[in-house]
């Protein structure tokens, strides 16, 4: 199956990876991965643990060999360059600060490590040193120690040392995996922020659905070491590609159907099957807030209602649902009337998604 | 920083009782040492160690750490670098074998050079056909102490580079540094502490070495006797004053050794073993 975008074009392409393939003894942990990002783009890999994604990652920054395939960057060749001529700024899941050196050296260190004829003087270097401690907005802190930042500092400092040797790509693994979730969101907007005014091709790995959908141009998902869908937010989280990726992103709702000439039934419920959807048995998958309720005598899936709870902004309906507890999320302050425990209501997912069963 | 948890009555009887047994164990031989070697006052304290066959011993002491502790560091970070770096087939074998020297009698890390290189042994005959003299000669020395005092510096490194990871090195190669760059501005900055902690203990049991030493040394005077084996050649000859000033020597450096070690643990604990934080 090809899930890319008819619009790419080879012309703003930054990132090609064909056909990668990488075994740990007999694990495998990539399975002939193809994907492309353009010029630019802020990529997420989303996936579950073990999936492959930060192998994926390593592979690109240099860090693992693969065992088979292809990874360009701008028309070159990236296998065939070793880690320090990759010129990609990696930010690693714990940092890995120099624990040794200030925030300061920390920063400078890709720059000192230049050949001499391609190293920026003292004061050059610290010029910059000192520009990005402020686009990360860590100014006073350049003479500390990493121990002695708190997480989120250390992430920043991570990320401004591995801008300053103005990466071609930047490579982030899990990089809010270890911040609380106050910090992480206030960061998450801050590096989108940075990512567009800095306008470098950005590859990120992530583990958590509503990062990666917030967060990123396009996202891949992969499972087991294999690419199971690549689109925009949008496009995944509206079409998943399989089940796995419908209840990988989200709540799910699963009930089995039949399509048959055109419609599709699932228990007494007959509708007009969505288009495209397979032939004969199904699982139909729907989100628990994309329903609308009827009257038990109306159309629809016959759900009895046994608790009802206001959660927060939403109303959290807990049902039955041919005997299969369901709950479902109503959202706004008035629920539907005839919700309410001990009645039986009509259920109708709005946008269901259909996959043959199996 | 674990709270400290009292235990009532115990308490003083476990602090008399230690103390008794470090008291009656340690601080008492230590004090003969001192004591003998000072009972016919300064000059005679110092006399039998300006004497030549002292002052011999005290270099050979001296060449066989400067040589067989460089040995030992550079084998300790390498194996240490391989083992906490890299997967590979034997690993659990090989960290076995860096400790056998702890568990193996030190006079069979003596024995196994002679087996080897002595007369008798199976190079032996080719070593006296080129004129090579390995036992009864200083290399025989340094090959007896590498052997005996080879896991220190490793072992104080593995377990602190295992639990370092190799995140940092990795960072270091993608911000374009190269692997000796790397090295010497990561890897050993990170470890130096660790590293000065081995040097320090394997240095200590370097110069103190008695068992291995003394099988492959023949106890030349002057020539092939180190410190502890002038020790015990003097002890035989009943020049006890002499025997105890050499042994001053060697109990101060274990003083100094010690001093050396607690500073090392009080100021960068962190730097050191996980095992060893405190």
């Amino acid at each position: 199956m090809n899930f890319q975008r008819a619009d790419d074009t080879s012309a703003n392409l930054a990132l090609e990876i064909k056909g990668v393939s990488k075994a740990y003894g007999r694990f495998p942990a990539l399975k002939d991965v193809s994907l492309q990002a353009r010029d630019k783009e802020f990529l997420a890999l989303l996936g579950p643990s073990g999936s492959g994604k930060t192998t994926l990652l390593r592979v690109l920054a240099g860090l693992e060999t693969p065992d088979a395939g292809e990874v360009r960057f701008g028309g070159e060749d990236f296998l065939s360059l070793p880690v320090r001529h990759r010129k990609v700024g990696m930010v690693f899941q714990h940092y890995a600060l120099f624990r040794h050196m200030t925030v300061a050296q920390n920063i400078a260190f890709g720059l000192t490590v230049r050949k001499r004829s391609e190293k920026p003087s003292k004061s050059e270097i610290a010029d910059r040193v000192h520009k990005l401690l402020q686009l990360v907005q860590l100014e006073d802190l350049g003479k500390r120690y990493p121990s002695q930042l708190s997480g989120g500092q250390r992430q920043r400092v991570a990320l401004a040392r591995a801008l300053a040797i103005e990466p071609r790509m930047l490579l982030l693994d899990e990089p809010f995996g270890a911040l609380d979730a106050q910090v992480r969101r206030e960061l998450r907007r801050w590096l989108r922020e940075l990512h567009d005014r800095a306008g470098v091709t950005t590859v990120f790995v992530t583990h958590d659905q509503e990062e990666a959908l917030d967060l990123a141009d396009r996202v891949a998902i992969l499972k087991d070491g294999q690419l199971i869908q690549l689109g925009s937010p949008n496009e995944v989280y509206e079409h998943p590609a399989t089940p796995f990726v419908f209840d990988f992103l989200g709540q799910a709702c699963r009930m089995p159907g039949v399509v048959e000439g055109g419609r599709l039934r699932i228990a007494d419920w007959d509708s007009e099957a969505p288009a495209g959807a397979p032939q004969g048995a199904v699982e139909v998958f729907f989100r628990p807030d994309e329903v609308t309720f009827a009257p038990a005598d109306g159309a629809g899936l016959s759900a009895d209602v046994k608790a009802v709870a206001q959660r927060g902004p939403d109303v959290r309906i807990d049902c039955r649902i041919e005997g299969q507890p369901v709950e479902l999320i109503g959202h706004g302050p008035t629920l539907p009337p005839g919700v309410s425990p001990g009645l039986s209501v009509r259920v109708r997912p709005t946008r269901p998604q259909v996959y043959a069963a199996g | 920083m674990n709270p400290t948890i009292r235990l009532p009555g115990l308490a003083p009887l476990f602090l008399v009782l230690t103390l008794t047994i470090l008291g009656v164990l340690i601080v008492l031989p230590l004090g003969v040492v001192f004591a003998s070697a000072l009972s016919q006052g300064l000059a005679a304290y110092i006399e039998p160690l300006t004497h030549p066959d002292a002052l011999a011993a005290i270099r050979l002491t001296l060449t066989v750490a400067a040589i067989s502790v460089p040995l030992n560091a550079i084998f300790g970070v390498a194996a240490a670098w391989a083992i906490a770096r890299f997967e590979f087939k034997g690993k659990s074998l090989l960290v076995t074998f860096i400790d056998l020297p702890f568990s193996m009698s030190p006079v069979v890390s003596g024995l196994v050079w002679v087996l080897l290189f002595g007369a008798q042994g199976w190079f032996g005959p080719w070593l006296q056909d080129h004129n090579i003299k390995i036992i009864f000669a200083t290399s025989g020395l340094v090959l007896a102490t590498v052997l005996v005092t080879l896991p220190f510096v490793a072992r104080e490194l593995i377990p602190l580079m295992q639990d370092q990871g190799a995140d940092e090195e990795a960072a270091a190669l993608t911000l374009g540094a190269g692997g000796f760059t790397t090295f010497w501005r990561v890897t050993l900055p990170n470890i130096k502490w660790a590293l000065l902690y081995g040097v320090l203990l394997c240095n200590a049991r370097a110069m103190g070495e008695f068992g291995a030493v003394s099988v492959v040394s023949g106890s030349v005077r002057g020539l092939t006797t180190t410190l502890p084996l002038h020790v015990e050649v003097l002890y035989n000859d009943y020049e006890f004053v002499g025997a105890f000033a050499a042994a001053s020597i060697l109990a101060g450096l274990g003083l100094v050794t010690l001093v050396l070690k607690s500073v090392l643990e009080w100021r960068h604990s962190g730097e050191l073993s996980a095992s060893r934080r405190h």
